[in-house]
């Protein structure tokens, strides 16, 4: 059969009239934060992700609750929790100290490692991808929403701690861990700086959720690994035998939000903390891209 | 119409231009050691409704996902609306609707929610008419009614349906379908065959991939016969079918007599059953044959001209039946 035999098959459809021509494509929106609020409404507003957000919650309050029980002056515990009773703001770094270990990294991986394997599970991926989504931008505006995630829940974390230790222990001047006061304007603002620093150690980790939720189809698997991932990085970072190896570690840096509380601010482990996770975030980032671009959907 | 001749056809348009919606050539995938798709050329002119059969695991829906650029051919390329895939697919599939392997929607939320995610992630969306068009979708596949019911509370039918109102989002030149009609009850088939039809009526050419040959026959006006991996045969439905032969049937209570004037004017493949007897009319015209048939006596109760049917098509254009290949 020839071009022109399989044009004449078309029946009657067809022999009204020439065939219908190239509709121009819809005007392209270049800047639409669209899919990003779309990521951002699927994460804040499914019911397990909220449930999360609830127990991240519960930690600064117990921490508030506790001390205010217990004998003030006990001392024994982190910097802070002995700092708690002259300025509720402590609450919020006390908790975020607690949280750093498990429960802020495991939100970060449960949210990473769901954003490219949870999509190809059911199956949303390959029609995202016809809508078309182009790759790129896929993978660009998961890992926004993955850092915004970091950030909202590291905030969540402080501004609950914050709120219950001055609602229990009051405000007021801020003594240092160098020992001497800031006003209380100054003390919330190094309160947000500190957040801020975690929730930006977090997002690298959220990069590295990102790459592994492109090598599999498991959500669940991914969020493990980028646990696992942590937990190695916390004890490798603990055998001194290693020390040449702590400073690459992704969770070296995380303790040094703490530097934000001295007078004047001491910049260089911070410094070296954010470039750090400057760097994990590129790398994975890059690796996701590497690994995604031309990978086959067949989920 | 043969193997080969399927060949030399393809052979004879590659390379014109021609105005296909979808155009594919030689475009093979191969899993490890399992080539799934061994080259196919696909050739689905503007404006057609375009049957792509062939029963479960005969390469369907590997080949509809290297259209879609979802999975890379291992081998060959590709046009969708007469650009190349996978370069220009952030200017094609706009203009292309799909329903690939089934639905898949997030289960938690609802169906109108699902619609509205699927219009936000799309650049050329534009948002100030997203509850019109999301709406409308769902209007068009009959399930407006049910749109605040989350997705996981779905039957079947109805994830079916949904799937296909999120083709339906936008305007689209070309609709890819694959297997509309999985999960369907008789009325739903019937009612995807009306959309179809609808569709082709509007100028959009829908290529709509079955295993179920009986489904897609009524509705398409050319088809395309997947066995394999390979594109057994393709072109106008009734080109298609004009290869196969008519054969008479004549109904009588002397079956024997029958087959020995058929043979006697000529018929070929003369075969006997209870009650009737039928041959491959050839060249002869049916009315000669009747003729024949009460010169010699035979007495006639019933005399048909049949055409085999698709599926009768298939096994003999691939020796065997319209089964799962291994």
């Amino acid at each position: 059969m020839s071009a022109a035999e399989l044009n004449t098959g078309l029946g009657s459809r067809q022999s009204s009239g020439p065939p219908p021509t190239l509709t121009a494509v819809r005007p392209l929106r270049h800047v639409s934060t669209r899919f990003l609020r779309s990521e951002l409404g699927l994460i804040f507003g499914r019911r397990r992700n909220q449930a999360g957000m609830g127990i991240l919650a519960v930690v600064p309050i117990m921490i508030a609750i506790t001390v205010k029980v217990s004998k003030p002056g006990a001392g024994g515990g982190p910097d802070f929790f002995a700092s708690i009773t002259s300025n509720g703001l402590f609450v919020a770094l006390a908790a975020l100290s607690i949280e750093l270990g498990l429960f802020l990294p495991l939100a970060v991986a449960a949210i990473s490692g769901d954003s490219v394997a949870g999509e190809a599970n059911i199956g949303t991926l390959r029609y995202l991808l016809t809508v078309p989504v182009h790759r790129c931008r896929l993978l660009a505006v998961k890992f926004g929403a993955i850092t915004i995630f970091s950030l909202v829940a590291t905030i969540w974390v402080s501004l609950v701690g914050a709120v219950a230790g001055l609602a229990l222990f009051g405000g007021g001047e801020m003594t240092m861990l160098s020992g001497t006061q800031i006003g209380m304007g100054s003390a919330v603002l190094r309160v947000t700086m500190a957040t801020l620093y975690l929730g930006l150690c977090f997002a690298s980790l959220g990069a590295i959720g990102l790459f592994i939720s492109t090598l599999t189809e498991q959500p669940v698997g991914a969020t493990i690994a980028v646990v696992v991932i942590n937990v190695m990085s916390f004890i490798l970072d603990s055998i001194p035998q290693l020390s040449w190896l702590h400073e690459w570690l992704p969770t070296h840096w995380w303790m040094s939000f703490g530097d934000f509380l001295r007078d004047p601010i001491a910049w260089g482990d911070v410094t070296r903390g954010l470039l750090t996770a400057a760097g994990y975030m590129v790398v994975f980032w890059l690796a996701a891209w590497a690994r995604f671009s031309d990978k086959d959907v067949t989920g | 119409m043969t193997q080969e001749g399927t060949q030399d056809g393809t052979r004879a348009v590659s390379g014109e231009l021609g105005d296909f919606a979808v155009a594919t050539h030689g475009l093979t995938k191969r899993f490890h050691q399992q080539v799934a798709v061994n080259a196919v050329d696909l050739r689905v002119p503007r404006g057609a409704v375009y049957g792509f059969l062939g029963p479960n695991g005969s390469g369907k829906t590997t080949t509809i996902r290297m259209l879609l650029g979802l999975i890379r051919p291992t081998a060959g390329h590709h046009s969708l609306l007469r650009k190349a895939m996978p370069e220009h697919a952030g200017e094609v599939l706009p203009l292309v609707g799909s329903l690939v392997e089934g639905p898949a929607f997030h289960p938690y939320l609802s169906a109108r929610a699902n619609l509205v995610r699927l219009d936000s992630v799309d650049r050329h969306a534009d948002p100030r008419t997203t509850r019109v068009r999301v709406d409308g979708a769902l209007d068009r596949v009959g399930l407006l009614a049910a749109a605040g019911k989350k997705y996981r509370a779905y039957s079947l039918g109805m994830r079916q349906r949904l799937a296909i109102a999120g083709a339906l989002l936008e305007p689209r030149e070309l609709l890819v379908l694959d297997e509309p009609t999985n999960g369907l009850d008789p009325q739903g088939t019937r009612e995807v065959r009306h959309l179809i039809g609808s569709l082709a009526d509007d100028g959009a050419t829908v290529l709509v991939s079955s295993h179920l040959l009986s489904e897609v026959e009524q509705v398409c006006t050319h088809i395309g016969v997947m066995h394999v991996g390979r594109l057994l045969t393709q072109g106008p439905i009734a080109q298609v079918r004009a290869v196969s032969e008519p054969r008479a049937r004549v109904v009588t209570d002397r079956p024997q007599d029958a087959a020995r004037v058929l043979r006697g004017v000529g018929l070929t493949d003369v075969t006997v059953e209870s009650g009737s007897a039928m041959g491959t009319l050839g060249t002869l015209a049916a009315e000669e044959v009747v003729v024949a048939l009460v010169r010699d006596g035979v007495p006639v109760t019933g005399f048909a001209v049949e055409r085999p049917s698709l599926e009768d098509l298939f096994v003999s254009l691939t020796g065997e039946g319209f089964n799962v290949s291994g």
